[in-house]
């Protein structure tokens, strides 16, 4: 009784009618790209509340952390994608406001400003934190109406855009923010094309800053961590104690893992921050390989649909921006799973979607919002 | 190609996804070397990490040794370990420190001190999951409180711990000292091993003198703890082995009246046994009660105690340096006759001044008219000072130095004592040392009484008081009578005190109990009625100097700047059991102040039923406060 019998369409019309009828594609919404969010989401609930020593009140506050992000993902997949770009510049504009705020009369919490308390409604907002998204969305819409490959002037203008918010985060200071904000928008001038000398080059440049860095910006504090990352066992009960505990939960668990609650490291307290930036290591230590495995590959998939969502974006500003969020997401990944293995430097980042916390969660559930909003938004013709 | 203008979308797409292609590349690699890692410890590193977890988890835990009792010669308990329950917080279990703080004193009292001393410990050096110590003694009631809301409180535990408690407080506070929470300084001379559990130290006398014998030998123990970190069971024991029992030659009884002899004065008693240098009582008062120092006292208390001007934390009796006064008078007259610059029967005549040749100063005796023709049994009976201006004057420093060295005076001669101060014995070298001034014969002859440069401790005078009563013999003063009931063995002393006639120690002697028992000496009242023969002798310092022709009027005198009374003695005089020195600071002369102190005690030993003291000794609480002064 298909309608195909009786009535003549285009080929394909039909699978679009079948669209129309079901809810997720009503709420703009990837299933897939929720799905495996969800399973990410309930993971992370799991390993939370054995990270945070059973402790249901965190993973309770926790799922509110979620539910209220997923409701913005829907709200924010709703907008068309050429009203992000409209607004671009103006979100942008707010972000750099906010961060100057912060500068002047932020509000200090361990030893960082880095919050802004907006009078009267007793919020407190982090526009570092909007930042992550405001770059990128900047830098795509700068990049979007140039031609592509971008010219030396549009590199300098890239340049331009990113370094204000990330020398205001830096000196915040949150050199891990600051680094991953620039890192988004880079992404996106190498999605837009920048050509391979000018990747060599860059490389290049950031290999012979790197010592000057080290002799002339870097804090003690940071050349410390760089200092404990190659040699934990230097200061075992001080600076190395992080990363040595973290090692030992992490190789203690081998294959199977020693079971759900039952990680000795996590559970005695030996290991730190076992419910945020550390919580990896939980997972490896009660789950062992096989557990760290499946999260990977979790997370592999949800990178691999953002990257297929920014494949097959319809406008320049779509694409380069989904694949800069996509590419960020992977960098917060690959940062957190390499600093509590002890191959990278520790740098506050978190494990995305896992480790507790509101406002990460927020803005990454608001990216993906964006993604959504993406693929779902397509017009009949396309502007390539 | 599109012109420049135009923006090649297809172009775009084109590189973009090429990008793309690259991109997920790249994640793959990166993913893969994150995979890598991961596979590389938990795969091939997983024993090495699985034994450093285990090491984690399974704790080698020490156990403290129970500290060594200390009991007085007749079995009477003077330090005691009690139980006593006390609020501790591991660090590393608990989250928020401050807050659990202020959650917990809901239910248990803790007082600022408690918070700022608990700080104070969390800085130390120390090992990851100790529990540190927040609350010391808990009451019931709030252990019973805490017991009921302790899910609340991760980290917080009650932790039960045998505590030092002094039940005779201030009488032994002096002898005992006091232990108190081991800190920073101390942690790091101490074994680390051997202390790893320990939390008290003994701070002040025998307690730190015998630290390592009352301490013991710490026992470890290997225990499994479960995910709360509570020792789930216990894989292997090595005991304990608790500290040495200290059998003292203190005697509680006599101790008690020397304290209660010295009731309402500043003063010193020391009281050795001639025949063995037992400290038998060593008493300076006021004193103060030792136990809040255990667990800490509190800072109020401690100002009172620190900035009281009786001064009660200082030991007198071995830290306290007094002018000897005439109390030298038999020493520097034995010292005349061996070498030979008096004779038994010389005899000079005492106006009531000395005068040197050619020089106008009179060097004035204590009594205005003059005692007469005097000998040395006189001089010394009476205290005539010209009599020893002479002598002193006659014989030199150089000889009374060598005399009075032999003696003990001028540094420190005790098997166990802690902190006793040397006093001060002058000579020639010292003067020019200190003064840059040649010694002049003024100063023999204020040395020749006991007056100028000359300091000694009550400790030393009762122990040159020991050797004159042993004829020359020498024992070396000490606490200890026993360690675990085996009875120390012979110490040795400093030489005898050698002099060319024997008979010489007879005359001194017999001149010390004419002080006593002579119808001149200066101690007669306090010989009154006694059965048995004594011999002493009185002294008086001067606090302050009394002007040339200024005459001492003891009433109009502040009662801080009136004269020290002091005495030495011994009795019985055939058969010395107790040699002892009396010191009351203030107390006008020896004869009226020290004397009388000095014959309460002798009485107390030697007119004492046969059965030692034991059974009704009166506990002072450790509430009972501080001090004999009113």
């Amino acid at each position: 009784m298909s309608n195909s019998d009786f009535v003549r369409q285009l080929p394909g019309a039909d699978s679009h009618f079948r669209r129309q009828s079901s809810l997720a594609v009503k709420l703009h919404i990837d299933l897939t790209l929720l799905v495996l969010l969800l399973l990410l989401i309930l993971m992370g609930l799991f390993v939370l509340y054995s990270g945070s020593d059973q402790n249901l009140s965190d993973v309770k506050k926790q799922g509110v952390h979620f539910v209220a992000s997923l409701v913005l993902l829907v709200l924010v997949a709703q907008i068309d994608p050429s009203v992000f770009r409209r607004w671009a510049p103006w979100v942008y504009a707010v972000g750099l406001l906010g961060l100057i705020a912060v500068m002047m009369v932020g509000i200090d919490a361990k030893g960082a400003q880095r919050w802004l308390l907006i009078p009267g409604l007793g919020l407190r907002v982090q526009p570092s934190e909007f930042m992550k998204l405001a770059v990128p969305m900047m830098v795509a819409w700068y990049l979007a109406d140039r031609r592509l490959p971008p010219s030396l002037k549009h590199i300098a203008g890239t340049l331009l855009i990113i370094f204000p918010p990330a020398a205001l985060i830096a000196t915040q200071p949150d050199l891990g923010t600051s680094i991953l904000i620039t890192v988004s928008g880079l992404f996106v001038l190498l999605f837009a094309g920048l050509g391979i000398r000018w990747i060599l080059g860059f490389i290049c440049a950031v290999g012979a800053l790197a010592p000057v860095m080290w002799f002339f910006v870097m804090h003690d504090y940071q050349k410390q961590r760089v200092i404990t990352m190659l040699d934990p066992e230097q200061d075992p009960l001080g600076a190395g104690w992080n990363i040595i505990q973290s090692k030992t939960a992490i190789g203690s668990g081998g294959v199977q893992g020693k079971g759900w609650l039952q990680g000795t490291q996590s559970q005695l307290d030996f290991l730190p921050e076992s419910h945020t930036d550390f919580i990896i290591a939980v997972v490896a230590e009660e789950f062992g390989f096989v557990g760290v495995l499946s999260m990977l590959v979790l997370y592999l998939l949800i990178i691999g649909r953002g990257l297929w969502i920014a494949f097959g974006g319809q406008d320049t500003f779509a694409r380069l921006l989904a694949g800069a969020f996509t590419m960020t997401f992977f960098v917060y990944v690959f940062v957190n799973m390499g600093m509590v293995s002890g191959i990278l430097p520790i740098v506050g980042v978190p494990l995305p979607l896992v480790s507790y916390g509101g406002t990460s969660v927020l803005t990454l559930m608001a990216a993906f919002g964006i993604l959504m909003s993406i693929h779902t938004h397509k017009k009949l013709l396309s502007r390539y | 190609m599109a012109s420049r203008e135009l923006k090649n979308h297809y172009l775009e797409k084109h590189i973009f996804q090429t990008r793309m292609f690259l991109a997920a590349f790249a994640v793959l690699v990166l993913m893969g070397i994150i995979a890598g890692r991961y596979y590389y410890l938990q795969v091939n590193q997983h024993d090495v990490f699985s034994t450093l977890s285990d090491r984690n988890r399974m704790q080698l835990q020490p156990i403290t040794p129970t500290r060594g009792l200390i009991y007085d010669r007749n079995g009477v308990l003077l330090a005691d370990n009690q139980p006593n329950f006390a609020l501790t917080i591991v660090k590393e279990r608990t989250s928020d420190i401050e807050a659990t703080i202020a959650k917990l004193s809901q239910w248990v009292d803790i007082s600022e001190q408690d918070i700022e001393s608990f700080n104070k410990r969390l800085q130390q050096r120390r090992r990851p999951y100790e529990p540190v110590t927040l609350v010391s003694r808990l009451q019931e009631a709030e252990i019973a409180r805490f017991a009921v809301n302790r899910h609340q409180f991760k980290g917080v535990q009650v932790e039960a711990e045998l505590i030092r408690q002094y039940p005779l407080g201030a009488e032994f506070a002096h002898i005992l000292g006091y232990v108190g929470r081991i800190n920073e300084a101390e942690l790091k001379i101490v074994d680390p091993a051997n202390y790893s559990g320990t939390q008290y130290y003994g701070k002040l006398g025998v307690e730190a003198q015998y630290e390592d014998l009352l301490h013991g030998t710490a026992g470890f123990q290997t225990v499994e703890t479960d995910a709360r970190g509570r020792i789930l069971r216990v894989l292997e024991r090595n005991p304990p082995i608790p500290g040495a029992d200290l059998t003292l030659h203190v005697d509680v009884a006599l101790q008690k009246v020397a304290v209660e002899a010295l009731q309402g004065h500043k003063g010193a008693v020391v009281v050795i046994e001639p025949s063995t240098g037992g400290v038998l009582s060593l008493v300076s008062t006021p004193s103060f009660d030792p136990n809040p120092f255990v667990t800490g006292i509190d800072v109020k208390s401690y100002a009172e105690l620190r900035n009281s001007p009786a001064i009660p934390l200082f030991d007198r009796a071995l830290r306290g340096q007094y002018p000897p006064g005439s109390t030298i008078k038999p020493f520097i007259g034995l010292a005349g006759l061996d070498t030979e610059t008096t004779t038994v029967d010389a005899e000079i005549y005492d106006p009531g001044f000395f005068r040197l040749k050619g020089n106008s100063h009179r060097y004035r005796d204590w009594k205005r008219q003059g005692h007469g023709w005097m000998n040395l049994k006189e001089a010394v009976a009476e205290s005539c000072d010209v009599y020893f201006y002479d002598l002193g004057y006659r014989m030199g420093v150089d000889q009374m130095h060598r005399y009075m060295a032999q003696f003990g005076f001028g540094r420190v001669v005790a098997h166990d004592v802690r902190q006793a101060k040397s006093g001060l014995l002058p000579s020639r070298e010292w003067k020019r040392a200190h003064y840059s001034l040649p010694w002049f014969p003024g100063d023999s002859i204020n040395m020749s009484i006991g007056q100028g440069f000359m300091l000694v401790t009550p400790f030393q005078l009762a122990t040159a008081t020991a050797v004159i009563a042993n004829r020359g013999r020498w024992v070396k003063p000490r606490l200890v009578k026993a360690i675990d009931n085996a009875e120390l063995t012979a110490i040795e002393a400093p030489p005898d005190v050698i002099i060319k006639e024997d008979w010489h120690w007879d005359h001194i002697i017999e001149s010390m109990e004419e002080v006593m028992h002579g119808a001149h000496g200066t101690a007669r009242q306090s010989a009154k009625g006694a059965s048995y023969r004594m011999a002493g002798k009185t002294g008086t310092a001067q606090v302050i100097a009394i002007k040339q022709g200024e005459e001492y009027d003891e009433e109009a005198i502040a009662e801080e700047h009136r004269d020290h009374g002091l005495f030495i003695g011994f009795a019985p005089v055939d058969n010395p059991q107790l040699a002892l020195a009396v010191v009351v600071e203030n107390g006008g002369s020896g004869s009226s102040a020290a004397a009388p102190v000095a014959r309460a005690i002798f009485d107390a030993w030697l007119l004492r039923e046969s059965e030692p003291v034991t059974a009704d000794i009166e506990y002072i609480s450790a509430s009972q406060n501080i001090g004999s002064e009113p």
